[in-house]
């Protein structure tokens, strides 16, 4: 049981780890401001949530791993609000201009 | 493994320390502060000094890289012209010559200090027992160095009084900041809404927390004060006029209950800021308790700037 759980949290961070490459190649090399929002969210929500479920396993306590699930909920809502915020202003800045 | 992720983590700090330097605009020199803040915020885990890594990560990343944001916008108007009289060879050079002697003259010190470096580690841990507070940062930072931190938030106090005398004459007394309008039902009302009861309950888990673990009042403050700032960004609360007098005393209501119970101190147990015997920890609990409200608006009025409306807008 242990040894599948240890290969669960190695696929899954590693897994994460991916998103978080392909999130900032993304930021790199997209053309406009939007698309490179849109990469770097991935990376937020899905890097992260991957490597979060990939630890699981490994936490000792319910309350770590309550913990750990809390981090990666509040990188959501703030990533989100954030993204939305910045794309708004993208948009309106760009219909002045 | 260890060795590769700390040696890859001081490339990184070097590097981005250089590009912070060496960048030509302020707003990306900011942002570069603020990465560099939060690899030093890992740095610190490293070295195991969690409290240090708290602080960073709130205050040196996180306030310090908004105040320097609000900075590099202000100054943008004016960046152009600051850039196009460049100084002349000579100065750059004797600029040059005084950064290079300097951090010299700081790697020299580093180089010779003794090994192992002096210590007063081992009669912290010997007297620590007698403050009943675990967290051995704390026991330093409220009892055996009390006055070090009576005076940081003195001198916090200080640099809220300068923001504040940036006012122009006609603001004096008025609200800081610019009269937010965000969609009531947009985005960031939103977050204003949801964010600030978990952001109280976790600002306030640090504070408590930072008797016997890592965690005190300065980090809880900030995000206390995030909070606040949050709220008042979408609009859903306005920032108080800075002549009200329940502001003035909550200002002044931690620095004073600290000095209070110095004097105490002084005339029960020998000398300023010393504890009588056994009271320790319910005075370190007092004072960290007055404390937490004054650093709470300090640091969120910092970041509001000078007052620049009248009471009713």
């Amino acid at each position: 049981m242990s040894l599948v759980l240890h290969w669960w949290t190695v696929v899954a961070v590693v897994a994460g780890a991916f998103f978080f490459l392909a999130g900032t190649v993304g930021l790199l090399r997209f053309p406009d401001s939007f698309t490179r929002l849109h990469a770097l969210t991935k990376a937020d929500n899905l890097g992260l949530g991957l490597v979060v479920l990939g630890l699981l396993p490994q936490v000792d306590n319910v309350s770590a791993a309550l913990k750990l699930v809390c981090i990666w909920a509040l990188v959501l809502l703030s990533g989100a609000t954030a993204s939305q915020l910045i794309a708004r202003s993208l948009r309106r800045d760009g219909s002045r201009s | 493994m260890n060795d590769v992720l700390n040696l890859g983590l001081v490339v990184l700090i070097l590097g981005l320390a250089v590009w912070t330097i060496v960048a030509r605009e302020a707003y990306a020199a900011v942002v570069g502060f603020i990465a560099y803040g939060l690899l030093l915020t890992l740095v610190w885990v490293q070295l195991h000094g969690i409290d240090v890594a708290l602080t960073e990560a709130a205050i040196g990343g996180g306030l310090t890289g908004a105040l320097l944001i609000g900075a590099a916008a202000r100054l943008r108007s004016t960046e152009a012209a600051a850039r196009a009289e460049r100084p002349g060879p000579a100065t750059r050079w004797v600029a040059a010559l005084v950064s290079v002697a300097v951090t010299a003259a700081l790697g020299l010190c580093v180089l010779v200090l003794p090994v192992p470096a002096p210590t007063l580690a081992p009669e912290v841990a010997a007297n620590i027992a007698v403050t009943e507070v675990l967290n051995p940062i704390t026991a330093v930072l409220l009892a055996f160095r009390a006055m070090d931190t009576l005076l940081e938030a003195i001198v916090l106090l200080f640099a809220l009084i300068g923001v504040w005398s940036l006012a122009p004459d006609h603001a004096w007394g008025g609200r800081p900041g610019l009269l937010q309008q965000a969609e009531p039902d947009g985005m960031l009302a939103y977050a204003a809404r949801v964010l600030p009861p978990i952001g109280i309950v976790a600002g306030m888990y640090i504070f408590w927390v930072g008797a016997d673990h890592p965690g005190g009042k300065f980090q809880g403050a900030t995000i206390l004060a995030a909070m606040w700032l949050l709220v008042m960004m979408a609009g859903l609360a306005d920032a108080p006029p800075i002549r009200r007098a329940w502001l003035r005393w909550l200002l002044v209501a931690g620095p004073l209950a600290f000095i209070g119970i110095g004097v105490v101190g002084a005339m029960s147990a020998g000398a300023f800021l010393a504890y009588p015997h056994g009271f320790a920890k319910p005075l370190i609990l007092v004072i960290e308790f007055a404390l937490m409200p004054t650093l709470t608006l300090i640091l969120g009025l910092m970041l509001l700037g000078a007052p620049r409306r009248g009471e009713a807008s």
